[in-house]
């Protein structure tokens, strides 16, 4: 029997039923949608990695309070991480290009009739613009004498300034942030996110003007000119490892703690992506199982709804056996049966998989990104479930005998 | 000119359940049926006729002895090779019909012929023959009807279109007119008389005198064995003869 024919019969013996068909299909549907879903979604989170590696560069050192290096019953000593452990770092480490800390609010910023609420607002350094690549399209950033004067003048971002001003002038105007009013001096140039941090909505700020007026954090009122990272860039990246042991002996020593217990720790950009890749390796791994299983779940109903209707459909094979369909010619017609539930079933899956995904995407804030790759390989996989599955109701049938099966009822 | 041998056994014996009840369904018996012969078969219930029909349809392979089907050892063959024989050379007509349910009558008649391997019959021609089969049978109305929208009478026709349409070397009959009223038995009978007279060979099982008597000649079996072989002396019975008539 050719291929067409085989096929046709097998056609028509799905068609005849079709709400079990769709049925029996459910399970492959769910499982193809899973895999491309779940993989879509971690293929977005590994792809908002990638830009941040892109956005951030390779040559920071972060430096934030923390206890991990600590053993158990230790208590915190020490005063934390604070401007002046900053300031010391860029006195006394060779082949450092620039510190920042940063400190950050949330404030409402006002301009004649404009009123904004929850402005980021980002106590910085002098050198944030040379650590985070950034550039000044208009006017220019703070100066180390304004930072140590505590002078109320104000960067924008590039967003802020045209929301805030539309096509006029932003430097030389006053703005009111929360209560004290600045003046601006600069508007950044636009920049894509990075590190899904967005600064063009940014308010930038000397961080001494930050502490005294915007500090709301009860540590750093107490100490003053506490903060949370301190971010060193290093001239050159090959020194990068040397330069962190050169900042824990610097600071080892300003807190009066032994190299075994910091009460710090500093971390390269390539750490925290290390960290954070494995966790969506694990993630990504997880997903993996969790759509595989729903796949095998689905060749599960296939195999079940076959077997069921192989029996139920008994006399109809001793029929066929009856006027001349052979074994192979039986076993085809459930294969083959079983092979279209799992391949519509999977096309419909990867519609409804590729949908999802977009779905997804533009509703939560997850980023999804559908590739082509988890595509073919759920679509294969579901076919070979159908195949896998198949064959064993299709064999059943295959092996059946003329003469009982004409006289199953 | 001598007629071709369509059916020769020799020594046919068919033995049920391998365990400590064994059952002989059939014992020793042999047999021969010429081209062009209508042969009604009877006998007692469990006398071994379906167990028969069912090696001479190529349905069952016989315990011991031989079957020659036009002159072919058929009873050594395989499952494979059985479903050949079956689709070329049988044509198989049963007590209850054995339609396919929600497949119209001329795919039904079709059936046999899709699954000819050796021929590769295209769609066309497939369509072609099974529709001069039903009209051979008088159902060339009925052709787009499923089973359930046909009369008992009608889907037995159906199936005997379906037993002719691969043009067989033997028809084979069991209980046709089982589950039919007198009416449409005579119908289905007066149908297999005309293939009859068209030459064809036609092995009929039957519990009716009244039904026999349109065959030519009738083998009674009675425990497996064949109680007696001899020509119908009769004519069809005077009361269907009426019905007939006034039926063609
Ligand atoms: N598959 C089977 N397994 C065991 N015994 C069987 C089987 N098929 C038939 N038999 C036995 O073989 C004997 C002959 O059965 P068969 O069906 O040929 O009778 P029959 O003449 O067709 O009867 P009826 O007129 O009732 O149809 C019976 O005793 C029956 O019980
Ligand atoms: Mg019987």
């Amino acid at each position: 029997m050719n291929s067409r024919k085989v096929f046709r019969i097998a056609w028509e013996g799905l068609t005849r039923n079709k709400v079990r068909s769709l049925l029996t299909m459910l399970g492959v549907i769910i499982g193809v949608a899973a895999v491309i879903i779940m993989v879509s979604v971690s293929a977005g989170t590994e792809a908002t990695i990638a830009e941040q590696i892109q956005g951030l560069g390779t040559n920071l050192v972060f430096i934030q309070e923390g206890f991990s290096r600590m053993g158990p019953g230790e208590k915190q000593t020490g005063s934390g991480l604070t401007m002046e452990d900053a300031e010391a770092i860029k006195e006394n480490i060779t082949g450092v290009s620039g510190v920042v800390v940063e400190q950050n609010s949330s404030e409402t910023v006002k301009y004649s009739g404009t009123s904004m609420d929850e402005v980021s607002i980002l106590g910085t350094t002098v050198d944030f613009p040379e650590v985070r690549d950034m550039t000044i399209a208009e006017g220019r950033y703070f100066s180390q004498t304004e930072l140590d004067r505590k002078t109320k003048v104000a960067v924008l971002g590039a967003t802020l300034a045209e929301e805030l001003f539309g096509d006029g002038t932003a430097v030389g105007q006053m703005i009111t942030v929360g209560t004290v009013k600045m003046t601006v001096i600069g508007v950044m140039e636009e920049k894509g996110s990075t590190g899904g941090v967005d600064y063009n909505s940014n308010v930038f700020i000397p961080i001494t003007v930050s502490f005294t007026k915007f500090n709301y954090d009860p540590f750093a009122r107490m100490t003053g000119n506490r903060v949370r990272m301190i971010y060193v860039a290093v001239e050159n990246e090959e020194d990068i490892e040397d330069t962190i042991y050169q900042i824990e002996l610097l600071l080892a020593k300003r807190h009066d703690v032994s190299l075994d217990s910091l009460d710090f720790t500093a971390t390269t950009q390539d750490d925290i992506i290390e960290t954070q890749e494995s966790t969506t390796a694990a993630f990504r791994s997880l997903l993996g199982w969790v759509a595989g299983v729903s796949l095998l779940v689905g060749g599960i109903g296939i195999m079940n709804i076959m077997l069921v209707s192989v029996t139920e459909r008994t006399r109809e094979i001793g029929i066929r056996q009856s006027v001349g369909a052979t074994p192979s010619d039986i076993r085809w017609q459930f294969l083959t049966e079983a092979l279209l539930l799992s391949l519509v079933g999977g096309l419909i899956g990867v519609a409804s998989g590729i949908g999802g995904a977009k779905i997804f995407g533009a509703l939560g804030d997850m980023r999804t990104v559908v590739s082509m790759s988890s595509v073919f390989i759920a679509f294969s996989s579901a076919a070979a479930v159908g195949v896998f599955f198949g064959y064993y109701p299709a064999n059943k049938a295959a092996q059946l005998d003329p003469i009982e099966a004409l006289r199953h009822e | 000119m001598t007629k071709k041998t369509i059916i020769k056994i020799l020594d046919l014996t068919k033995i049920y359940g391998l365990g400590d009840i064994q059952v002989r369904a059939l014992d020793n018996v042999n047999l021969t049926v010429t081209e062009g012969e209508f042969v009604a078969i009877m006998g007692p219930s469990g006398s071994g006729k379906s167990t028969l029909m069912n090696i001479l349809g190529c349905l069952d392979r016989p315990t011991e002895g031989k079957y020659y089907l036009a002159g072919e050892d058929v009873s050594e063959l395989d499952k494979v090779q059985l479903a050949t024989i079956r689709n070329k050379k049988l044509g198989f007509i049963f007590q209850s019909y054995n339609l396919l349910p929600r497949v119209s009558a001329l795919e039904n008649v079709m059936l046999p012929l899709l699954y000819d391997s050796m021929q590769d019959i295209s769609g066309e021609e497939q369509h072609d023959r099974a529709l001069k089969s039903l009209e051979a049978v008088g159902l060339a109305e009925r052709v787009q009807h499923q089973p359930h929208e046909l009369s008992g009478g009608q889907s037995q026709r159906v199936a005997i279109a379906r037993a002719l349409v691969n043009e067989p070397v033997l028809i084979l009959a069991d209980e046709p007119t089982g589950n039919l009223d007198t009416k449409s038995s005579v119908e289905i009978l007066s149908i297999l008389t005309k293939l009859h007279g068209e030459g064809r060979t036609i092995v009929m099982v039957t519990h009716e005198d009244d039904i026999a008597s349109f065959a030519q000649r009738i083998i009674r079996f009675r425990d497996g064995r064949i109680d007696y072989d001899k020509p119908n002396g009769h004519k069809p019975v005077h009361l269907y003869k009426k019905e007939v008539d006034h039926e063609l």
